[in-house]
């Protein structure tokens, strides 16, 4: 079963272009603007979607994105709302995929199946759940892999050899490479280590890797592309939503920043290639 | 014996850290490598006689193991029920039960080469003693604890200065000790090659919640040959505060398999399990969700968002609790109550006045349980209440709410 993701993920690869995943918290700044900033993405450059899912209790996010979480939280988004955006980002998008990246308990709550025949309907692709490792697959990750979704795993520089194929087993859509230990918003230490890690990966398997966690510019963007099949962004599009509000509140600048960073990264990963 | 007793309800956690559907190990990917050594490493421990015999000489030597067992006689009198006991605890180094779990990981940071300790706390009981094991081994340590904490409990964060520790104020949410415990997640996960996270409480991923239980079963198979001692048999019922669970699963585990012996767990009710938001009874008032690695009861919206609760008593401030008491709850093993803010205040000047004994507002919410049982049962009855800790730490706090502080 392929999804928008292998589709997309194909797609690059045969144009010898990385991709550019574009986290976002839905929502964020609230409901209205966080719709245009999802809806525009594409256009800017992004192409593959991360919708991130607030959460009270963010446990592996930095500073930026636990408040971009609570900024949604407080702007009344809930996972039915996330679902209703994904719904209306679909009216106009047919082929960029989204993946949904977040924490297990609002799915939990909302009931696993019920979740899964409702992302579908939505136009969700996959998700990459933080706190499901593959210890907990028969949580959602099975299921939704029955249901023809994408799972989507986190690796990090912890995840050795010997625990690859145990993390590797069930993911499906792309490897998420987390270039470092920490939260998000990090440094990277050494972006030749990336590249290293990313042949070590793929010593394992043949899902393309895209690399996250710390990348901040539009170099970062061409080096680190240069690696991998891909690289994520989120802590500095959130940042962007952040420093653009005027008393807690979206101005005209709040979906042009996101745009401008989004083009601009994307302008960097056209670099790493040639 | 080796051959197991299937319808023991000791047996928990499986190979996959439940209990029942409760328990597991929702964490990140980067923690996963970090877990799975740990419980190697923790079987391995369990099993070394050269461990066994440094955990319990340190028991003995350094925390001053055994903790007696106590007869309150006035409070027995004054309440006209049952004989009335109290596990003392608090008598123990750094003033609670917190040093029995520390000495045990200390031990096993030690053995896995690790050179950095990061810690939660609430009431900052755990936090002094992590301060504690660290400046015995040696080992530079970082205790993540709510800032409203750290203004409700300055004694403690005093001590803990003084022990060598760095107190980090986590202002995120409320400043209580689920807000203390993402941050600390964030540091281990940051840290994670050279930093054992010291869990204070019997929940997290496994096999935090298992080893901690361990650590702290001590109480409870103290308390029964002490009481067999005094009494010849085993008491009628035993009561702990809960609020992630350690003092309570170390007091129960023992008498599990004892069906004579009725369970109690007093949650923290705060201004009363109606309010909404009001109090931190997750298992009265709550519902199973998953947070800090493991599943459990947890106090949360109709959208899984969890919510921050209230307690008078820091230590108990928590929106979730351990894993094997959601199981001990389902299963109706253990009765599970919760105690307002108010009960906690008398049974605490009570407890003073009576005995002479502070108590933590912790242990308080367990004696307020006593107080309400006690009178119903015989007097040839006996109920033994865990003190779990005691009150220094409290008495600011205590003397604002009474206006003894102008």
């Amino acid at each position: 079963m392929t999804t928008r993701i292998d589709r997309r993920l194909a797609e690059l690869k045969a144009q010898n272009r990385p991709a550019l995943a574009a986290y976002v918290m839905a929502g964020d700044p609230d409901l209205a603007t966080g719709q245009a900033i999802l809806n525009m993405l594409p256009q800017a450059g992004a192409d593959i979607i991360e919708l991130g899912l607030p959460f009270s209790d963010p446990m592996a996010d930095g500073v930026a994105i636990q408040l971009g979480g609570q900024r949604a939280l407080a702007a009344g988004q809930t996972l039915t709302g996330v679902l209703g955006m994904v719904e209306e980002f679909r009216r106009k998008d047919e082929t960029t995929p989204i993946v949904l990246m977040g924490y297990y308990n609002p799915i939990y709550i909302f009931g696993v199946d019920r979740f899964i025949a409702m992302a579908k309907e939505a136009g969700i692709d996959g998700m990459i759940i933080v706190d499901l490792p593959a210890e907990e697959d028969d949580e959602l990750c099975k299921p939704a892999l029955a249901a023809g979704l994408n799972f989507i795993r986190l690796t990090t520089p912890t995840t050795d050899d010997r625990r690859l194929p145990t993390v590797l087993e069930n993911t499906s859509g792309f490897v998420y490479y987390v270039s470092m230990n920490g939260v998000t918003g990090g440094a990277i230490a050494s972006r030749g280590a990336v590249g290293d890690a990313v042949e070590r990966i793929k010593g394992h398997t043949d899902l393309p890797v895209i690399v996250g966690f710390g990348i901040k510019t539009a170099d970062d963007a061409a080096e680190i592309g240069r690696h991998a099949d891909g690289i994520a962004v989120g802590t500095v599009l959130v940042n962007a939503v952040g420093t653009s509000l005027v008393d807690g509140k979206a101005t005209e600048k709040t979906v042009a920043a996101v745009r401008d960073l989004v083009a601009d990264l994307a302008g960097g990963l056209r670099r790493a290639r040639v | 014996m080796s051959i197991q007793n299937t319808n023991s309800l000791r047996n928990g956690p499986d190979e996959h850290g439940r209990f029942g559907i409760y328990g597991g190990r929702f964490v990140a990917e980067t923690l996963m490598p970090l877990i799975l050594d740990l419980e190697r490493e923790y079987r391995a421990a369990k099993n070394d006689p050269e461990y066994l015999a440094e955990v319990e000489h340190l028991a003995k030597h350094y925390t001053g193991r055994p903790s007696p067992l106590y007869f309150a006689e006035r409070l027995t009198n004054h309440l006209g029920g049952a004989k009335v006991w109290f596990k003392r605890e608090e008598l123990n180094h750094t003033g609670s039960h917190k040093i029995n779990n520390c000495l045990g990981q200390i031990l096993l940071a030690k053995r896995m080469g690790k050179t950095r300790v990061i810690a939660e706390t609430g009431a900052g009981q755990h936090g002094v003693a992590t301060a504690t094991v660290c400046a015995k081994f040696d080992l530079p340590c970082t205790i993540f604890m709510g800032a409203t904490d750290v203004e409700r409990q300055m004694p403690n964060v005093l001590r803990m200065r003084m022990l060598g520790a760095e107190v980090r104020p986590v202002t995120a949410g409320a400043g209580t000790l689920k807000d203390a415990m993402n941050e600390a997640l964030r540091d281990w996960v940051t840290n994670v090659d050279t930093t054992y996270y010291l869990i204070g409480t019997a929940a997290g991923p496994h096999p935090y919640p298992e080893m901690v239980r361990d650590f702290q079963s001590v109480i409870g198979t103290e308390l029964k040959a002490q009481f067999r001692e005094e009494e010849g048999r085993l008491p009628d019922a035993v009561v702990a505060c809960v609020g992630g669970g350690s003092n309570a699963i170390g007091t129960f585990h023992a008498f599990l398999d004892e069906p004579d012996v009725a369970i109690y767990g007093a949650e923290a009710g705060g201004h009363g399990i109606e309010v909404d938001n009001g109090h931190a009874a997750s298992m009265t008032g709550g519902r199973p969700g998953v947070l800090h690695g493991n599943r459990t009861y947890l106090l949360q919206d109709a959208d899984g968002q969890i919510l921050e609760g209230h307690s008078i008593s820091a230590g108990l401030d928590y929106p979730g609790v351990g894993p094997e008491h959601a199981w001990l709850h389902d299963s109706k093993r253990v009765t599970y109550v919760p105690i307002t803010d108010q009960e906690a205040l008398e049974a605490f000047q009570l407890c003073t006045r009576m005995e002479g004994i502070i108590p933590a507002l912790e242990s308080a919410h367990g004696l307020a349980q006593v107080m309400k049982l006690a009178p119903t049962m015989s007097k040839d009855q006996s109920v033994v209440l865990c003190l779990s800790g005691r009150g220094d730490k409290d008495v600011e706090s205590v003397g604002k709410y009474l206006g003894l502080l102008k």
